[in-house]
């Protein structure tokens, strides 16, 4: 993986994966270890996105590397006119490895083919996340012990997130069966359900949460968004329909864990916040390990 | 009286060293021109659009003097003549004919659908992969997403 970029969930095999989230519980036993010391990290964000940057800057501090970069386009030179090819030429000459958010769906594609520096693509997009989908691996590998034969349910937005689709696609490596839960207007792509019927696996749609609950070993939820409805009364009428509380968690699995990419808008209930089911800001927190371990691993220190 | 296939033939092989593209969709002769930059040529070009074809009813046909083509550079055509033919004439023999082939990919030519790809944006040459031949269905190298027949644009 030295040197190379990520930019989809496709770019690592499956053995690549696994070798990252191996090297990320190494880290997560010790996070703070100084093999980073003396690299320079760019980060580069065109978009503000709070929570990934600061789990990069926060990986690359950690491990005694250096962080530069911007966390806004209107700050950089971009505002003056540069092209993105220029920027990215210009601050591959500043730095060991770049990482990047995007507006634009292919911009981490076209930066990996232009720039000396390996690129992590921090979100192009509608397109690809996939340091989100291997801290999702992670946190499904940590709390079930394994990623193969799993239930795993996606709830919500199936249709625009960009999340769900990656997880699902690097899902179908491992034997999954998957339980997908959302309004008719918002069902997965069939685009992304041919990879589940490419590798024979079995999937089950459903639009009522509570029917899922007691089947499956991880619940993944997503917020519904108002804006993906033309008719704001179709909202009205599923926007409580997806909201996950303390009483509809009865009757699940022993090992449940719930899942959640962050912000959470009101999907999920704050009554479930002190339940051992609730797992979302742990998840959180193994994006820094994840990222450590991705970035060690393409700067070839581990 | 003359004979029809030896008048084909005459009108084929006037050409004493170059290439005759026959079998265009009369409509996308003016986009063969372009893709394979035909007005750059310094030697005779001669087209005909509209001409009887057996075969496709009608067709368009150019005639290029003093030029041969890679197949990899006349496949670039398939995605507007997938029908057409290539012939290649020396001393005023035909040497070799051939069917042009859709590439597996198409660079270039054609415009991304989404108008949020980086491609439309910022000055980057397009790039697809065909996915599907029969259905003409196009995967950005860049976005991921799929621009299909109907959608289709021409850079």
């Amino acid at each position: 993986m030295k040197n190379r970029s990520l930019v989809s969930i496709n770019d690592f095999s499956k053995e690549e994966y696994i070798k990252i989230l191996d090297i990320a519980e190494e880290f997560e036993k010790q996070p703070k270890q100084k093999i980073l010391d003396s690299y320079v990290v760019a980060t580069l964000f065109f978009e503000p996105s709070t929570r990934t940057r600061l789990s990069f800057e926060s990986a690359v501090n950690q491990l005694g590397g250096k962080v530069i970069g911007f966390s806004d386009a209107s700050s950089s030179s971009v505002k003056k006119g540069e092209s993105l090819k220029d920027t990215i030429k210009t601050v591959a000459n500043y730095s060991d490895l770049i990482v990047m958010r995007h507006p634009l769906e292919g911009s981490a594609r076209f930066a990996s083919e232009v720039s000396r520096v390996p690129i992590i693509n921090a979100g192009d997009g509608a397109n690809q996340h996939p340091t989100q989908c291997l801290l999702d691996l992670y946190s499904i590998r940590k709390t079930q012990g394994r990623l193969d034969n799993l239930h795993i349910a996606f709830v919500g937005d199936l249709k625009y997130g960009r999340t769900v689709h990656s997880n699902v696609i690097a899902l179908t490596n491992f034997n999954c069966t998957f339980h997908f839960v959302s309004p008719e207007a918002l069902k997965l792509p069939s685009a992304v359900k041919r990879h589940i019927k490419d590798k024979n696996l079995r999937y089950y749609q459903y639009t009522d949460l509570s029917e899922v609950i007691p089947k499956v070993d991880i619940l993944y939820m997503t917020r519904i968004q108002r804006e993906r409805f033309s008719d704001p009364m179709d909202y009205e009428k599923v926007k409580n329909s997806y909201i996950l509380n303390k009483e509809l968690l009865n009757g699940c699995k022993e090992n449940l864990k719930v899942l959640h990419p962050l912000p959470r808008v009101n999907e999920i209930n704050e009554d479930v916040d002190d339940m051992k089911e609730a797992y979302y800001f742990q998840q959180a927190l193994n994006g820094v390990y994840v990222r450590q371990a991705l970035m060690a691993a393409i700067l070839g220190v581990k | 009286m003359e004979n029809k296939d030896t008048r084909k033939e005459l009108i084929v092989s006037a050409l004493e060293n170059g290439t005759v593209i026959d079998h265009i969709p009369p409509k996308s002769v003016f986009q063969v021109f372009r893709i394979l930059d035909l007005e750059k040529h310094n030697d005779q070009v001669l087209f005909g659009i509209n001409l009887e074809s057996r075969r496709h009813g009608k067709k368009g046909l150019i005639k290029i003097k003093n030029k041969f083509f890679k197949l990899d550079e006349i496949n670039k055509i398939a995605l507007v003549a997938p029908t057409a033919t290539l012939i290649v004439i020396k001393d005023f023999e035909i040497i070799e004919k051939k069917q042009v082939e859709t590439p597996d990919t198409v660079e270039n030519i054609v415009k991304c659908f989404n108008p949020n790809c980086v491609t439309n944006n910022e000055v980057i040459p397009t790039k697809f992969t065909l996915i599907d031949k029969e259905e003409l269905k196009l995967l950005c190298h860049y976005c991921e997403k799929t621009t299909t027949k109907d959608n289709i644009k021409f850079l």
